[in-house]
């Protein structure tokens, strides 16, 4: 992602008039008590909107399973070569929300030590993913963007697109201790915008990236391709955050089955094998 | 109540002074620094708290609190010399007042304790430890102070201590570690990074000391005024600009071409937020920032 601070780009005033919708407490330089600024989402939405609007075809369903107000947990798998899905889910959050929502990523921490990238994550909100951030946002009644696979989920070769990771268990823990509703979602095609062939560790440590996915045209440019968002009904999990291993995996197999079922749900509707009527999104 | 002040000289020292004045509390200062004249109520005696002079001013003027700002945090002076005082003063001042029957201490300390880094939180809270010893080696000596001072709760117990972490301070004094950094009309940033800074008027960090005393404090507790701006805002309202450089070619040019002399460490804290979660102490003191942030970029602005 090009930092937006540095296009000089004219910001759409629709755009504009929306953030100012966000329910966050702005202050008087527009700004939150993280940093987060008006000014520089507008410039994010304006450029996102192109993509999510004009250059991908993103198709969302069961946006309305997504709170309005209060804390939630966003929690899908990752598709395509780089953060390109977390993009779209922010995307999809401020344009398909009534009022519109800003989706708070759990950053990698390498982001955060790059130039520009480092600066624009923090106006935009992304902040690095720390357990302390992630609590204290969830007590702020935000919006939390977590994707349990990692940094494995982003380096999903193409032929292995449609499959799941291994999850943390962090996100189960944190839902249970801040008493949040966890709403899955599954992100489809982003492999197939971005088909990752290879990956280049030692090639991407030199950029100061865990890797530098490589695609047969090489550089990992997203193809405008159609893209699904499937977000389901909320799941509250019971229990408490300091249970055992296996108790906590229990809530976490719920979560990923959930959010697989959704990916082969998606997918169907993806190849044309089922209807936008037969989804059960719960 | 009388009231013993350490590093009584300094800039927020002063403020402090004057403020217990005010506020009816008799005041018993000690410096190495002279205060030619100070207010009525407020007496200065001149010297090194670690030195046997010091302990006298215990032992005759039985004071019956103590507020400890006597630590060196200006970051060019020779370390061996703050390593001396910092902790040396730190612990002669709460060894006397054991020996000597103080009721109440009162520890100024620095939020830089917590370090700043790529992957370090947004409000710190105050069970966190403190990564600057591992991010900026250089302020060793204050985080081990501010340990140290803490010690005192379950060393002491017979003593009321408060260890206050407070935010950079910023206003019409222009003294202290953000106002140096942002002494010259153009202030270095690293290019590409924008932390959040977090300040406080001088007056609102005087009145906060002065109310941690007032308040009975006991324990540890960050002090914070107003919500943080980024670095690029705050360098604006200050009616300054910024020279953003990329960090390769910033490194060392540090303390050339005019540029500030900052050690190395330093630089982690130009490129990521320290910020503070001041919430227990607004609880307990009550305490709400009399100048916002606005009002307390331009004060140092116009001063």
């Amino acid at each position: 992602m090009i930092p937006a601070s540095l296009i000089p780009l004219p910001t759409d005033p629709e755009v504009a008039a929306r953030v100012d919708r966000i329910e966050l407490p702005w202050n008087r330089h527009g700004s939150d008590p993280y940093g987060v600024d008006k000014a520089e989402l507008a410039k994010l939405y304006t450029l996102l909107g192109f993509f999510y609007h004009r250059y991908f075809d993103i198709d969302v369903y069961g946006a309305k399973n997504v709170p309005p107000h209060g804390r939630a947990m966003l929690v899908g798998n990752h598709s395509g070569g780089w953060a390109l899905d977390g993009i779209m889910i922010i995307a999809s959050a401020f344009f398909e929300l009534d009022p519109p929502r800003l989706a708070q990523g759990m950053a990698e921490k390498f982001i955060h030590k790059l130039p520009f990238f480092s600066s624009f994550s923090s106006r935009i909100g992304q902040f690095t993913g720390i357990p302390e951030h992630a609590v204290r946002l969830l007590e702020d009644e935000r919006l939390l963007l977590v994707f349990p696979e990692g940094a494995r989920g982003t380096a999903k070769l193409f032929r292995d697109r449609h499959s799941l990771v291994g999850f943390g268990t962090g996100f189960v823990r944190l839902a249970l201790q801040t008493n949040t509703p966890i709403v899955p979602f599954a992100f489809i095609g982003g492999g197939e915008a971005i088909p990752t062939i290879a990956n280049l560790y030692r090639v991407g440590r030199l950029f100061g990236v865990p890797y530098l996915p490589v695609t047969p045209y090489g550089l990992p440019i997203p193809l405008p391709v159609s893209l699904q968002i499937l977000y389901g009904a909320p799941i509250v999990l019971e229990g408490s955050p300091h249970d055992t291993d296996d108790v906590i995996a229990r809530h976490v197999e719920r979560v990923r089955s959930r959010i697989a079922d959704l990916m082969q749900q998606g997918r169907e509707l993806r190849e044309r094998k089922r209807k936008v009527g037969e989804l059960e999104l719960g | 109540m009388k009231v013993l002040v350490t590093g009584i000289a300094g800039a927020l020292g002063r403020l402090v002074a004057a403020r217990l004045a005010e506020g009816g509390h008799e005041v018993i200062g000690i410096d190495v620094r002279p205060w030619y004249h100070p207010p009525e109520g407020v007496r200065v005696i001149q010297g090194d708290i670690r030195k046997r002079p010091a302990e006298d001013v215990f032992r005759t003027q039985k004071p019956e609190a103590l507020i400890h700002m006597a630590t060196v945090t200006h970051l060019t002076h020779r370390s061996s010399d703050r390593f001396r005082i910092n902790l040396g003063g730190t612990q002669a001042v709460f060894d006397h007042c054991h020996t000597y029957g103080v009721q109440r201490a009162i520890f100024v300390g620095r939020h830089t304790y917590y370090g700043a880094g790529a992957d370090t939180p947004l409000y710190h809270g105050e069970s966190e430890p403190p990564m600057a010893v591992h991010t900026f080696p250089e302020l060793s000596d204050l985080v081990a102070a501010d340990l140290y001072a803490g010690s005192a709760l379950w060393r002491f117990p017979d003593i009321d201590t408060a260890v206050l972490r407070l935010c950079y301070t910023l206003g019409p004094l222009r003294q202290g570690t953000l106002a140096a950094f942002l002494r010259g009309p153009r202030v270095p940033t690293v290019l590409g990074f924008d932390p959040l800074f977090q300040f406080m008027h001088d007056h609102d960090a005087a009145r906060a000391i002065v109310l941690a005393l007032e308040k009975d404090l006991r324990g540890v507790f960050n002090v914070c005024g107003p919500p943080p701006v980024p670095l690029s805002v705050l360098v604006r309202e200050t009616g300054r600009s910024t020279l953003p450089l990329p960090e390769m070619l910033l490194r060392p040019m540090l303390g050339r071409l005019g540029l500030p002399r900052l050690p190395k460490g330093a630089l982690e804290h130009v490129k990521y937020p320290i910020v503070i979660d001041g919430t227990a102490f607004r609880k307990l003191t009550g305490f709400t920032p009399e100048f916002d942030e606005d009002a307390t970029m331009h004060a140092f602005r116009d001063a």
